[in-house]
């Protein structure tokens, strides 16, 4: 049972990161309805933006912090750059460009910071874990899980209350209305982006302290594509939800599936759940049903 | 009704040209609103009347011509720019955010007005809340209840009716606060009950002193036009034929000959 109770609370503490990355495609989907499939590699730019302010001798939260102000400048410059001039084209183009921005970045950061595995040394967190009651939490995982549910906060309180967050939903609702409204659609494309380009960098940052850093980080950006599905493509509360369940699903599956096969049911185990999800509820758990009128 | 009571000019279109390839959706169309008239554009389909709003609101941008608000050149000038000098619309095919409540649609009309930004938003203190305040009192006491749609106002738009989904849209414009407001069709596919009161809203807008607005009317519903108008422009084909009252532009010869196969203007839809 503690063996159970463990596997779950880890789970959920990885799910908070997850729910942060996933934040990042929830929120370019909401405004623009286009699945951006570089977010992987944002969250490895993100990852490698931290660990270099962290290496030159920055405290942890400063580097965060730098990570968050380049990864915004990153985020509309990309828009600027690639996606701007795409406004109003149909949405597979602009997916498809994603695509290709997903290589492009992947190269950059191979060609800049190489493709050895590299750790945050010293370690930001201290090693030895906490035991509460029977249950052993490494620190990492609970500060990282502290951090995304706090930026996680931050990012919900933005679309709730401030009318920035409406004229966004507005946008991805109808742009021409919006515009008329007096909306700018490229400052809300851009926001979106630079937000989105912060969720996944510090999200990358909080991955690479677990497990250190290289190019796979990229792939656990990709594996949160499930979570997003799950909670719904436009959904806030459904990204963390949808994030927080599939932490929890990937992690009971490496405990008590991977013993039974040559491993790797950890990563396939999330993306089953999905198929499975999507055939009963095929706009995910709290996705906009397409209301019409007859 | 003599046009001389009317303000100062307050858009000007000149000479204005729009082609969609080689198709020419206006060509040369000149005409002037003025403050606080009610001016219908009236023409048969695909006489290029939305082409023109589009041109004045800013979707488009005509490829000659220029347009000027308040003897401000706006051809240039973003949709959204234009929305803060004042411009509001709605649109023919019903341009609601769907998935949004009443109350939201007719909020984000309030966006260009709210000047707090995103730190103060969220501390909410002092000024913000004192906007906010303002802004409720604004929608809730002011448009809500002019346009008759408080039993509505926590509903989703998108499962609204036609007929209420057209007023929201009209309370979402008027909640700019607009000083030129574009209207398209704003009677299509409601039914007479709807048209009496839609008609009596825009009266409303254009003449009571909360408001004034001028309005820039495009509609078929000819009895309502004519009834409601204070000038009316005719187009065809791209051209304007006229510009008038009313009385002028029903007894104008080359109207009658536009609308010719449609026999009784007056007649129709009604």
């Amino acid at each position: 049972m503690n063996l159970f109770i463990q596997v779950i609370i880890t789970g959920i503490l990885m799910g908070g990161i997850y729910a942060l990355v996933a934040l990042g495609w929830t929120l370019i989907y909401k405004c623009s309805g286009v699945l951006n499939l570089a977010m992987g590699e944002l969250t490895l730019i993100g990852a490698y933006v931290c660990l270099t302010f962290y290496m030159w001798g920055f405290p942890f939260l400063l580097a965060l912090l730098c990570t968050v102000i380049i990864g915004f400048i990153l985020g509309l410059i990309t828009e600027r750059i690639f996606l701007d001039k795409l406004i109003g084209e149909p949405v597979l183009t602009v997916i498809m460009v994603t695509v290709g921005l997903s290589f492009f970045f992947r190269g950059i950061v191979e060609f800049l910071f190489g493709t050895d595995t590299v750790i945050f040394s010293p370690p930001v967190f201290p090693m030895k874990p906490i035991d509460i009651g029977g249950i052993i939490i490494g620190q990492v995982y609970l500060w990282s899980f502290f951090a995304a549910i706090a930026l996680l906060l931050i990012f919900v309180a933005f679309f709730q209350f401030t009318r920035w967050g409406l004229a966004m939903q507005a946008t991805a609702d109808d742009e021409m209305a919006a515009l008329s409204l007096g909306v700018s659609a490229r400052f809300v494309y851009a926001t979106a982006w630079g937000i989105a380009f912060i969720a996944a960098g510090v999200g990358g940052a909080l991955l690479g302290n677990i497990n250190g850093l290289n190019i796979s980080v990229g792939y656990l950006g990709l594996l949160v594509l499930p979570a997003v599905v799950l909670g719904g493509l436009n959904s806030i509360p459904g990204a963390i939800v949808g994030g927080i369940i599939i932490g929890v699903l990937q992690n009971l599956s490496g405990a008590y599936l991977d013993r039974f096969t040559p491993g790797g049911v950890k990563e396939i185990a999330p993306f089953i759940f999905m198929v499975i999800i999507l055939l009963y509820k095929p706009y995910g758990l709290w996705g906009w049903e397409r209301i019409e009128r007859v | 009704m003599p046009s001389d009571h009317f303000g100062p000019i307050m858009l000007k279109v000149n000479d204005v040209s729009m082609f969609f390839g080689k198709v020419a959706a206006l060509s040369g169309v000149s005409l002037d609103v003025r403050e606080g008239e009610i001016h219908s554009i009236i023409g048969p389909n695909g006489a290029g009347k939305t082409v023109l709003l589009n041109c004045i609101n800013g979707l488009y941008h005509p490829q000659k011509g220029e347009i000027s608000f308040k003897e401000q050149d706006i051809t240039k000038i973003k949709t959204y720019h234009r929305a803060e000098l004042g411009i509001s619309r709605t649109f023919q095919k019903i341009e609601l955010f769907r998935g949004m409540t009443v109350l939201d649609n007719i909020r984000l009309g309030r966006h260009i007005h709210l000047k707090s930004g995103i730190l103060s938003g969220f501390i909410y203190l002092g000024k913000t809340a004192k906007e906010e305040i303002k802004t409720r009192e604004f929608i809730e006491e002011e448009i809500i209840d002019l346009l008759e749609i408080e039993s509505i106002r926590n509903k989703t738009v998108g499962m609204l009716p036609y007929g209420l989904q057209k007023r929201v849209e009209l309370g979402r414009a008027l909640a700019l606060n607009p000083k030129l407001l574009l209207l398209d069709e704003p009677l299509a596919g409601l039914n007479l009950e709807e048209v009496e009161d839609m008609a009596r809203f825009i009266l409303d807008i254009s003449q009571e002193k909360r408001w004034k607005v001028t309005c820039i009317l495009v509609e078929h519903d000819m009895g309502v036009v004519m009834d409601i108008s204070d000038r009316i422009s005719v187009l065809s084909f791209g051209n304007k034929i006229t510009t008038g009252t009313p009385s002028e532009v029903q007894n104008n010869a080359q109207v009658i000959e536009a609308y010719l196969g449609e026999e009784d203007l007056y007649a129709t839809r009604r």
